[in-house]
């Protein structure tokens, strides 16, 4: 369900993205989602083809980049790598944790025609 | 092919045909957070204090608020947004203490967005200087990702739903700066471990303030009230400073 507001939201931009630098077709969204933003891949895909299919991105492929979850541990003063929200600091085991990225949801890029 | 790292922003490339990528860099969520931000600057304005409420569904939110309102209605103007997927029966509730409530059904939705929020805000009575209460849609996972304008969210968490709901559901409340947790007066029956789901909750935020109150007994709302005093008592703050 959540998955089905974000390719709303996606569909929105790619609409504005086509009246601003007109183009007619898309072919790739490329989208940065964020390892700690809780959005499932495949839920996305199966919604965006739903969400997709009366609009200009008809069609059009969904490919989705994850960028690492990253973390300030505030007990070692470093950034940290971590792959889930309730996940020990890698280097102390600690949960003094401050997520600092993974957490993006972003249209890219557009292929477009 | 779409090679997503590779070309600097804003460039776009001419392709073999009319193909060309176009360099968008877009939150997918901005247009609510935009309007979020519009709705933060209208409480600002009105020097409202908002709180976002979420849950699972049946944590005890409307049960929450009922109590919350009564008690506190003498003291602040109040207003209160429910969110269901369908009925009225929540603000219907609110309605029966004398507070002002809008409903908001989101219908398939299964969050509250900035716009709803917005638009059932205009609907009422100006709360000048007073809270307002947002009661989400029961659910832990959506909500997270919509900022409606709130100052902060509440996460309502109650002992029947087993100590492990901070790690299965961590966004939510990573994004919280309260946690109560409701049904207290349960705990005995249910053997609810209070000392592990507030070690789990400050897993994934240790900031996380936490409270146990029971919407039944009325049992830990002085100190839920205390906490709601405090807050509005820093918004006023920083607000004389502002204005110098
Ligand atoms: N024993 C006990 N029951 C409670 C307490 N708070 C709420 N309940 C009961 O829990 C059920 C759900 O309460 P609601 O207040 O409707 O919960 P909600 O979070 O608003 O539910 P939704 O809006 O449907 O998500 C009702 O049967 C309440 O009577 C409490 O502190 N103790
Ligand atoms: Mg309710
Ligand atoms: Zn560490």
């Amino acid at each position: 369900m959540h998955e089905m507001a974000l390719c709303e939201g996606i569909i929105g931009i790619v609409e504005e993205e086509a009246r601003k630098r007109s183009f007619a077709k898309v072919n790739v969204v490329c989208l940065e989602i964020g390892a700690l933003s809780h959005v499932a891949p495949e839920a996305m895909k199966f919604c965006f083809e739903a969400v997709a299919a009366q609009t200009i991105a008809r069609g059009a492929r969904l490919e989705i980049v994850e960028t690492p979850g990253r973390a300030w541990c505030m007990a070692c003063s470093r950034s940290v790598e971590i792959k889930q929200r309730y996940e020990p600091c890698p280097c102390c085991g600690g949960y003094q944790l401050q997520v600092t990225g993974g957490e993006e949801m972003r249209v890219r890029e557009l292929e477009v025609d | 092919m779409l090679d997503c790292g590779a070309n600097p922003a804003g460039q776009e490339i001419a392709g073999m045909s009319s193909e060309r990528i176009i360099q968008v860099e877009r939150d997918i969520l901005g247009k609510n957070d935009r309007l979020a931000a519009d709705n933060r600057a209208r409480f600002h304005a009105d020097e409202v204090l908002a709180f976002n409420l979420v849950s699972s569904p049946g944590a005890g939110k409307t049960s929450l608020l009922v109590r919350a309102v009564s008690e506190l209605k003498d003291s602040f103007p109040i207003g209160v947004i429910e969110g269901d997927q369908q009925t009225s029966n929540d603000a219907e509730r609110i309605r029966a203490t004398g507070v002002a409530a809008i409903q908001v059904n989101t219908g398939k939705g299964c969050h509250l967005d900035a716009a709803m929020v917005g638009q059932a805000y205009d609907r009422l009575p100006w709360l000048n200087g007073g809270i307002l209460f947002i009661e989400n849609v029961g659910n832990l996972v959506c909500p997270a990702a919509f900022d409606l304008g709130e100052a902060c969210k509440i996460v309502v968490f109650s002992t029947t739903e087993g100590e492990d709901k901070p790690l299965k559901y961590p966004d939510m409340f990573a994004a919280a700066s309260l946690m109560l947790i409701n049904k207290i007066d349960l705990a005995p029956v249910l053997d609810f471990d209070l000392a592990r789901t507030v070690e789990y909750a400050r897993r994934v935020n240790p900031g996380i303030e936490v409270m146990t109150v029971s919407a039944r007994t009325g049992e830990g709302f002085s100190a839920f009230y205390a906490w709601i005093r405090k807050r509005w008592a820093k918004a006023k703050r920083a607000e004389m400073a502002m204005q110098g």
